[in-house]
């Protein structure tokens, strides 16, 4: 929306971003999906350039800087920075190990600062306020604001920006209503498709990135899914699988053999085969993909999956059998 | 013996000086900066778990079974990509490690088939050892989820299941062992740079795929053999291997093809060659090969190899197989025979550059001392003659300046005449990867080479004439010196300043210019501006050349050319620079060394000086003539005359590789005794009287020195098939004719070179055995060896500037002949083809082609593959024609692989003015529509069939 609202922000960002590392060419990079952003991204580096704020000698500076929207081809990995960079450089997205860091051997080898829209388009600020003035939003370590997307089973869903420190039940509860159904909430998902399920005891957690890594959860995007009562976490756990599964890149073996496997494996927990084992091997396969996957894609994939398990395990263990009295 | 194990240290090695010290398994390690945690465990003796890596390509961190943990670092980095700091420590085993080892194995496993037992790689897996390292137990997964290993899953087609494919001659590809870890893709890419392989797909679909999904011999796949060997599973796999089995022992030997001169290791299992894998410690190669040396050796057990001697009075006669005896007496009595009626100069002799230096030692030594003349010649006389006389001249030592290595530290590459991607493939892979990293390349070719068309390179093209090497040379010359790039500093220090004078003042005529040359040459003046700028100012500026440069009525005057580029601009004398012959054979360096030049005894000292002459004649036991014999051509002109009747060759296929085939068959017919000691009853042999089955070079042992002077061990792994090794045939030849040489083995004919030429002095097979190899000059002031010459100053003293005047070759193009025709060699195909051709490698090249421009085919009527008559002043054939713009306009080219097609009916008796090298690289011609073979070529078939006939053997009775 910053960008598809106000793009000059997200150029001004980049631009002193770039005057301070001495940079001369930046590159955003911008899924098709979003073509009103490519656009309207597009039309404000063309007004930018005319005006003189891009290019050569920016605003009468001895400063120069060049800016260029690529549009990517949509798949989901190529958010990773270093997959971003392979694809920008026409190649296949797929996730360069690190080290070396894009700060050191970026895009076509050269030192790179890479960053979402969110950092950039908070230097203005930054520089015109003061670092004070930005500190003086959020708690602990996780300071500023952050944009909150409200969805899923929800009354009143929408993008809300806020500073960090409000607590997960204020955001669904208070500011989002509660579901849309009506009926209780459930389950929670935070920080977009690889993120935590909490449940409504876990409601308390202020949104700061320490104390949700604190209760293996995670902020991510800032993406809110509310789920009412008759949510199945069985099938959530699968989908998180499932979306690993389609979206990997297929570099790293935990992520490119895991997520597959991963589906496959709750999918016999769903018939109800051999339950205890394999739920084990979820629980030992997500060890696996969090700490031996080359990125945050198959890494974060169980969170969904651990949470899910963790929190809502009635949900995957078959209700005791009634007993049936010996003849 | 047993099998030479090489360790993978799973990361390249890390050229940096400072050392870093850290912890590893409680062992203190010490590594150059920049190494990797991995490959610092491995060198410190502990293996780390791994499937993605190996330290012929860059890491790639995909497998993640090496993680490691480091004390007050967050996570389980993998080892691969992390290198190292000071002070780390580093635990490679960890409960934590071993759970997450295993739990990649389990995934690995889930989608890969349990046949170890019946499968190609068993016993050389690493999946397998990897299933073994981590303690694999159990795949909780079971194998009824999605897989790509059974063509049926759950009675339905499953469409992940790829078959084999096994379109490759030599290799066949397997997906369903694909554990899609990239090794050969990477490899493809980073050691060979053709970029032929990719993985298609993502996720769980990812698959290893030769271009756009296509089978590997209709890809890009020049069959190098690189993915072969980095593949870790049985997906790449030499079909040997899996008809053979796994080898037991193997021994390192020297490929017999080019002058790269790749190291391999000849995987034996008792004498049946297994397979060929290039070996890491090769310095020539330093672990890569190209499909001639790593596949195509199976000539050596083709059923057209001869193994018994043979004799026939006259050329008609069908072949008779004698004994060895018989064969030497016979040969004896003949040549002895002709010396009494036509003089002691009527025979002479062609040493090999295939065999190896020992082998060539004797030839020549057997004709100095025992046929008391010195009518011997090589085959350097039709490719680098010029190289020797033109480096000689200027610099004082007839060789390359550099190691191959050098060229990993060059910024500007000018290769002029050459196609090493297809004539030298290994050393074009080596360059390639320098080009990538960023190295300038400058291509002088008449042809758009694969060099100028190799991925991720940017070549500044030249494309000359035919013909018009000097000028261009010259045209450089004068960029460089009127726009002030001369490296004045080096050149008065280094070289004559008088001759410089004298050599820049010709070359800044305006007649020399590229402006002014630009209507000979046909070059872009803007283009040679450019190239003489990039390489005079570019950094590190180093000369690769070819035959394109020597094998033209000019050709010593190029050589020199060159030369003095190189001295102007002060690239001469450290690593990353100088002036490299890319030499077509195996040994032609070596054979060139061992005194196989009618003028010069071994080390290219002249037969006239007495003291040198002395020296051997001491040695030797027998006075020599001190006069120069003939040169080939010489040879040839006076068989024809009647004054030279007989002829001992040795591996050389006279009759396809010399030029103007039709005056090579009126001298070889003229001749009474033409001795052809050969693998095959090759195309001289029709016209012989003795042949001498000759050794393969698994067969024997020796040394070859390639085109960087690098003298290397050739070992037997094979006992000799046709019962002696070719230098022992020489023996015995000689021993007939009443000139004894004895040796027990070739380490003692290696010794005797090293005690007659100083700059052997130092080389024996003890050092070769210590070294692994060593470049000549090899003797007191440089015991191991010399990599790079003149360092400190030109083996002559002063570097010399020699004015090359452009004299335009007397072939001319006219009405009649309107096209030049220029020759050259292919990947697969190996000069006259007589082992490529009885080896698998035909089914990438089967016949010599003529290609030929769109505009001057159009012209004439020709479409891609119609038969086309090619008519020169010498002679004419008949070939397809391959329409291409890879040629110019008004130029036309060929290979000379095949025999049926005979190019050289076609070339002339035009040669380089100082060393006869002939001129095979310019031929005035015509090309027409045909329908068929010439009459020539069917006149040859019929004799060559009529030649080749053996008679029958006598019933016992």
């Amino acid at each position: 929306m910053i960008m598809e609202g106000d793009p000059f922000l997200v150029i001004e960002g980049m631009t002193i971003a770039a005057i301070t590392v001495g940079a001369t060419k930046g590159y955003i990079y911008v899924r098709s999906e979003y073509p009103h952003a490519v656009e309207a991204m597009n039309a404000a580096i063309a007004a930018a350039k005319r005006g003189g704020y891009l290019g050569t000698n920016i605003g009468g500076t001895t400063q120069s800087f060049d800016l260029e929207v690529r549009v990517g081809a949509g798949a989901y990995v190529c958010g990773e920075e270093t997959s971003l960079l392979e694809s920008l450089e026409g190649r296949r997205g797929i996730v360069r190990a690190k080290p070396p860091l894009p700060a050191h051997h970026g895009l076509f080898g050269k030192p790179t600062v890479i960053n979402n829209v969110l950092s950039f388009a908070a230097i203005p600020f930054i520089l015109a306020e003061g670092a004070k003035a930005y500190a003086d939003f959020g708690m602990g370590r996780s300071r500023g604001t952050m944009p909150i997307q409200l969805a899923g089973n929800i009354r009143y869903g929408g993008l809300f920006e806020t500073a960090f420190g409000v607590t997960l039940g204020e955001l669904v509860d208070d500011i989002g209503g509660g579901t849309f159904t009506g009926r209780p909430v459930r389950a929670v998902q935070v920080g977009g498709p690889l993120g935590a399920y909490f449940p409504r005891a876990l409601f308390d957690t202020p949104f700061d990135y320490e104390a949700f890594a604190a209760r293996d959860g995670l902020i991510g995007h800032g993406g809110i899914v509310v789920f009412d009562d008759s949510v199945d976490m069985r099938k959530q756990a699968r989908f998180a699988m499932e979306f690993c599964a389609v979206e990997s890149c297929g570099k790293c073996t935990p992520c490119r053999i895991g997520s597959t496997r991963g589906v496959e494996t709750i999918e016999k927990i769903m018939r109800r085969e051999r339950v205890t084992e394999n739920l084990a091997l979820v629980e030992d396969l997500c060890n696996t993909m969090k700490f031996g996957s080359l990125c945050a894609l198959g890494g974060f994939t169980p969170y969904p999956v651990l949470s899910a398990l963790k929190h809502f395990r009635e949900d995957f263990v078959p209700a005791p059998t009634t007993l049936q009295a010996a003849e | 013996m047993s099998l030479i194990e090489e360790v993978d240290l799973g990361t390249p090695r890390s050229k940096s000086e400072t050392m870093v010290t850290l912890t590893i398994d409680g062992k203190q390690v010490s590594v150059p900066e920049g190494t990797s945690i991995m490959r610092a465990a491995m060198e410190a003796g502990h293996q780390i778990p791994k499937l993605c890596a190996t330290d012929m390509v860059d890491a790639f961190g995909s497998c993640r079974l090496c993680l490691v943990e480091i004390e007050g670092r967050a996570g389980t980095p993998a080892s691969c990509t992390t290198p190292v700091m000071p002070g780390l420590v580093v635990h490679t085993q960890t409960e934590r490690l071993k759970t997450l080892r295993k739990g990649v194995m389990e995934l690995y496993i889930s989608d890969h088939p349990l046949d170890c037992l019946t499968c190609g790689a068993n016993g050389d897996c690493e999946l397998q050892d990897m299933a073994g390292a981590v303690g694999l137990r159990d795949v909780r997964y079971g194998y009824e989820g999605e897989n790509h290993v059974f063509a049926k899953s759950n009675s339905e087609v499953n469409a992940a299941w790829m078959p084999k494919d096994e379109s490759n001659p030599y290799f066949t590809y397997d997906p369903s062992k694909c554990i899609v870890c990239s090794r050969c893709v990477r490899a493809c890419e980073e050691v060979q740079g053709t970029f032929a392989l990719t993985i298609s797909g993502r996720g769980f679909d990812s698959r290893v795929s030769p271009g756009m999904s296509e089978s590997f011999l209709g890809s890009e796949c020049v069959s190098c053999g690189a993915c072969v060997q980095a593949c870790p599973t049985a997906t790449l796999t030499e079909k040997s291997v899996i008809e053979i089995g796994q080898p037991e022992h193997s021994v390192v030997t020297t490929c017999a093809y080019c002058g790269v001169g790749c190291a391999f290791k000849a995987e034996m299992r008792g004498e049946e060659v297994v397979r060929m894998v290039p070996y890491k410690d090769g310095k020539a190669n330093r672990g890569h090969s190209c499909v001639k040396g790593r596949f195509a050796w199976g000539y050596t057990n083709h059923k057209e190899r001869i193994l018994k001697p043979m004799i026939r009075e006259r050329i008609e006669d069908p072949w008779r197989e004698v004994s060895w005896d018989e064969a030497f007496s016979f040969a004896a009595t003949k040549m002895r025979g002709i010396q009494k009626k036509y003089g002691r100069d009527a025979i002479g002799g062609i040493t090999s550059s295939r065999c190896t230096n020992e082998e060539t030692y004797l030839v020549q030594k057997l004709i100095r001392a025992g046929f008391g003349n010195n009518n011997v010649d090589t085959c350097a006389r039709v490719c680098h003659s010029p190289t020797g006389y033109g480096l000689a001249t200027t610099f004082g030592t007839s060789a390359g300046t550099q190691d191959f290595d050098s060229v990993e530290e060059t910024d500007v590459v000018v290769v002029i005449g050459a196609n090493p991607a297809s004539a030298h493939p290994v050393f074009a892979s080596r360059l390639k990867k320098r080009l990538r990293q960023g190295a300038k390349l400058i291509v002088i070719d008449p042809r758009r080479t694969e060099m100028v068309e190799s991925p991720h390179v940017k070549a500044l093209h030249l494309p000359l004439m035919p013909g018009t090497n000097v000028a261009v040379m010259t045209a450089l010359a004068h960029v460089i010196v009127t726009e002030g790039l001369v490296n004045e500093a080096f050149v008065r220090e280094r070289c004559d300043w008088s001759e410089f004078e004298e050599w820049a003042a010709f070359v800044a005529q305006p007649n020399n210019s590229p402006e002014a040359t630009a209507i000979l040459t046909g070059v872009d003046p803007k283009v040679l501006r450019e190239a003489a700028r990039t390489y005079a100012t570019g950094g590190n500026g180093a000369i690769y050349y070819g035959l394109g440069v020597t094998e033209h009525s000019q050709g010593s005057t190029t050589v020199m050319a060159i030369a003095n580029l190189a001295m102007a601009t002060g690239n001469i004398g450290r690593p990353g620079v100088g002036v490299n012959p890319l030499r077509g054979q195996n040994n032609v360096q070596g054979s060139c060394d061992m005194g196989s030049f009618p003028h010069e005894l071994p080390g290219y000292r002249h037969i006239a000086g007495d003291a040198v002459r002395e020296q051997f004649e001491a040695l030797w036991n027998v006075k020599l003539n001190p006069e120069p014999g003939l040169r080939i051509p010489n040879m040839f002109d006076a068989a024809v005359e009647g004054t030279f009747m007989g002829l001992y060759v040795q591996g050389e296929d006279i009759l396809q590789s010399d030029p103007n085939t039709s005056h090579v068959v009126a001298a070889l017919s003229a001749m009474e005794c033409v001795i052809v000691h050969d693998l095959f009853l090759n195309e001289t042999a029709n016209y012989a009287h003795v042949f001498l089955p000759g050794s393969s070079f698994l067969e024997k042992d020796g040394t070859f020195t390639n085109a960087e002077r690098r003298i290397q061990r050739v070992r037997k792994v094979v006992t000799p098939k046709n019962g002696m090794a070719d230098w022992e045939v020489t023996i015995g030849l000689a021993k007939a004719m009443g000139f004894e040489m004895n040796y027990n083995h070739p380490s003692e004919i290696m010794d005797e070179i090293a005690a007659l030429t100083p700059t052997f002095a130092g080389v024996s097979y003890a050092k070769l055995e210590e070294l692994g190899s060593v470049q000549w000059p090899c003797n007191e002031k440089a015991p191991e060896g010399t990599p790079v010459m003149h360092i400190d100053g030109f083996v002559r003293g002063k570097g010399k500037f020699v004015v090359t005047e452009y004299v335009a070759t007397d072939e001319r193009t006219g009405p009649r002949y309107p096209l030049l025709l220029t020759t050259g060699r292919i990947l697969s195909q190996y000069n006259v083809g007589a082992q490529t051709r009885r080896t698998e490698n035909v089914v990438w090249h089967a016949e010599d082609r003529l290609e030929i421009h769109p505009h001057d085919a159009e012209q004439r009527g020709v479409r891609d593959g119609d038969w086309v008559r090619l008519k020169s002043r010498a002679g004419e054939t008949t070939l397809r024609a391959e329409i291409t713009d890879r040629v110019a306009p008004g130029v036309v080219y060929t290979t000379f692989h095949h025999p049926d097609t005979q190019a050289n009916v076609i070339t002339t008796d035009y040669s380089d003015w100082a060393t006869n090298c002939p001129e095979y690289k310019v031929t005035a011609v015509q090309v027409s529509p045909s329908n068929g073979p010439s009459d020539w070529q069917k006149a040859y078939d019929a004799q060559a069939r009529h030649s080749r006939r053996i008679a029958p053997a006598e019933a016992a009775e």
